[in-house]
């Protein structure tokens, strides 16, 4: 479960990201988190992946407080998340096996697991037979379907998904969201960051419209009906 | 420890796959661990060829007057015993006028020297020159020993010379190998740099600093050691190529060079533990600000 309450968050800088925003994610659900830019989502995501304290209020993730975690608190916090980027992060030299596989490892996997676990997730994402092929040698559909692998694999509670289609042309956009949508239904919580309309309307999920650093809808439903609560 | 074989694998495989700064790294190594070598070598047989001065350096014991020639030279097997003596050699009365004539005679001016105006004598080496004062002072209580003449003024400077020697060759090392560790850091840290995405996605997902820093230690524990076998074959190479330099020229042959085959165990193990302090330092040194994700 995810909560926010009261939180906020100053940069340094004195930039006010985030002005007391409180809500909260239950297990299994699928969240769409939406905003103009500079509404504060990427701080969101920040937040609860332990990129960043909250100057203030409380952000609990899966059972830790991220403005008490301990440093080496933060690996065992982060097991308990997926997170797919924009930009698919992943390692050039290595090949897609071997990019699930040091996601495995780095969480202690015995190789025994590793052999098990990375051909199921390749089928469940539609990579089968892609093992040994390197991120450059696939489609950007393709690389992001190999991030939402990696950030699967390790059997996490919660996806975080950071514009995840911000670099997919609209048909791979919506292959990608319908596999995170199929990943919700086995349980897994989704919460995905995205700035496009027409895939928040096409699923008709929860929806938590941002401006300037405060939410100003939280329903499920289009992205416009949220936005003019 | 579980790990330790991937961990191996990966440090291994991340020194081949950045060839060109796996290169850099070890040619710095090798530089550094030469000019370390060579000057420690100098700095030993230096000290070497000092201590043999210092030796050098002997203790005159002259023989009571009234003692026949026979019961002077029964002395020598007291005076062996005697704690830190390394040898003492018998110069009788005859044989120190000798000497002396033949040192000091000209215009026959001393060819009516009497033998009798000489004791008779030992000369004596110690084998720690440090401690000739108790040295002295020991051979004195031998029953027969009349007088000992030591300079122990020169001795102490040998000990001041070589005690100061120690010092500035043991701060130089330090110093050379502090920047040695600096300038592997910083070639680490262009690897490591380049690797700071794959580090921060290891990062999220979970993985502990321990976890991503062992492949890192085991690179440079790889660098270090492949830069301590090729500075060591060079070391080698270099001071054999000194030495017989040495040895066969006419003015230096007087310098004792220390051969390499009696030296070359701990030499091979300070170079690679200086290899290893080098590489794995380093690497601990680099990765470290890449860890603050």
């Amino acid at each position: 479960m995810i909560r926010l309450k009261d939180a906020e968050k100053v940069y340094e800088n004195g930039t006010k990201a985030v002005r007391g925003i409180s809500f909260q994610i239950d297990d299994g659900e699928f969240v769409f988190l939406v905003g103009p830019s500079g509404s504060g989502k990427s701080t969101i995501i920040k937040l609860l992946t332990g990129e960043i304290v909250p100057t203030g209020g409380r952000v609990m993730v899966n059972g830790f407080s991220m403005s008490r975690i301990k440093e080496r608190q933060l690996p065992l916090m982060r097991r308990t998340i997926g997170v797919i980027f924009q930009d698919f992060r992943l390692i050039a030299g290595r090949t897609v096996y071997d990019n699930l596989a040091l996601a495995m490892r780095a969480v202690g996997a015995s190789p025994k697991e590793i052999r098990r676990r990375i051909p199921y997730v390749l089928e469940l994402v539609g990579l089968k037979g892609k093992e040994n092929s390197y991120p450059d040698e696939l489609s950007g559909g393709e690389q992001q379907r190999v991030s939402v692998a990696r950030a699967l694999v390790n059997n996490p509670s919660t996806i975080v998904a950071d514009e995840p289609t911000g670099n997919l042309d609209p048909a791979r956009s919506l292959e990608i969201m319908t596999l995170l949508e199929r990943i919700n239904a086995l349980g897994t919580t989704v919460i995905v960051v995205t700035h496009e309309r027409g895939l928040v309307n096409h699923f008709n999920k929860r929806v938590i419209y941002l401006d300037s650093g405060r939410v100003v809808g939280d329903a499920t439903g289009t992205y416009e009906g949220v936005a003019q609560q | 420890m579980k790990n330790f074989g991937y961990f191996f694998k990966e440090g291994a495989r991340s020194m081949f796959s950045h060839g060109f700064m796996s290169f850099a790294a070890i040619g710095v190594t090798v530089a550094c661990l030469l000019i370390m070598g060579t000057f420690t070598l100098v700095a030993y047989n230096a000290n070497v060829n000092l201590a043999d001065l210092q030796k050098e350096n002997a203790m005159v014991a002259f023989v009571d007057d009234s003692l026949t020639e026979s019961q002077a030279r029964g002395l020598q097997s007291k005076l062996e015993k005697v704690d830190n003596v390394a040898d003492c050699t018998f110069v009788s009365r005859q044989e120190a006028r000798d000497a002396y004539v033949a040192e000091y005679d000209e215009d026959d001016m001393y060819k009516d020297l009497q033998p009798e105006v000489f004791r008779h004598r030992y000369v004596i080496h110690l084998t720690n020159p440090d401690r000739i004062a108790q040295a002295k002072e020991a051979v004195k209580d031998v029953a027969g020993i009349d007088e000992v003449r030591a300079d122990e003024t020169i001795s102490a400077g040998f000990v001041t010379i070589r005690n100061v020697a120690g010092v500035i060759s043991a701060a130089l090392i330090a110093i050379l190998l502090m920047i040695s560790l600096l300038i592997i850091s910083n070639t680490i840290k262009l690897t490591t740099f380049d690797r700071r995405e794959e580090i921060a996605i290891m990062k999220m997902v979970g993985a502990t600093d321990s976890f991503i820093r062992w492949p890192f230690v085991f690179e440079g524990l790889l660098l270090g050691l492949f830069g301590a076998i090729i500075a060591f074959a060079l070391q080698w190479l270099l001071y054999s190529a000194v030495a017989n330099g040495i040895t066969s020229s006419d003015t230096m042959q007087l310098l004792e060079v220390v051969p390499f085959n009696g030296i070359w165990q701990p030499v091979a193990g300070i170079f690679a533990g200086a290899g290893v302090v080098i590489g794995v330092g380093g690497s601990l040194m680099a990765i470290r600000r890449f860890l603050k994700v």
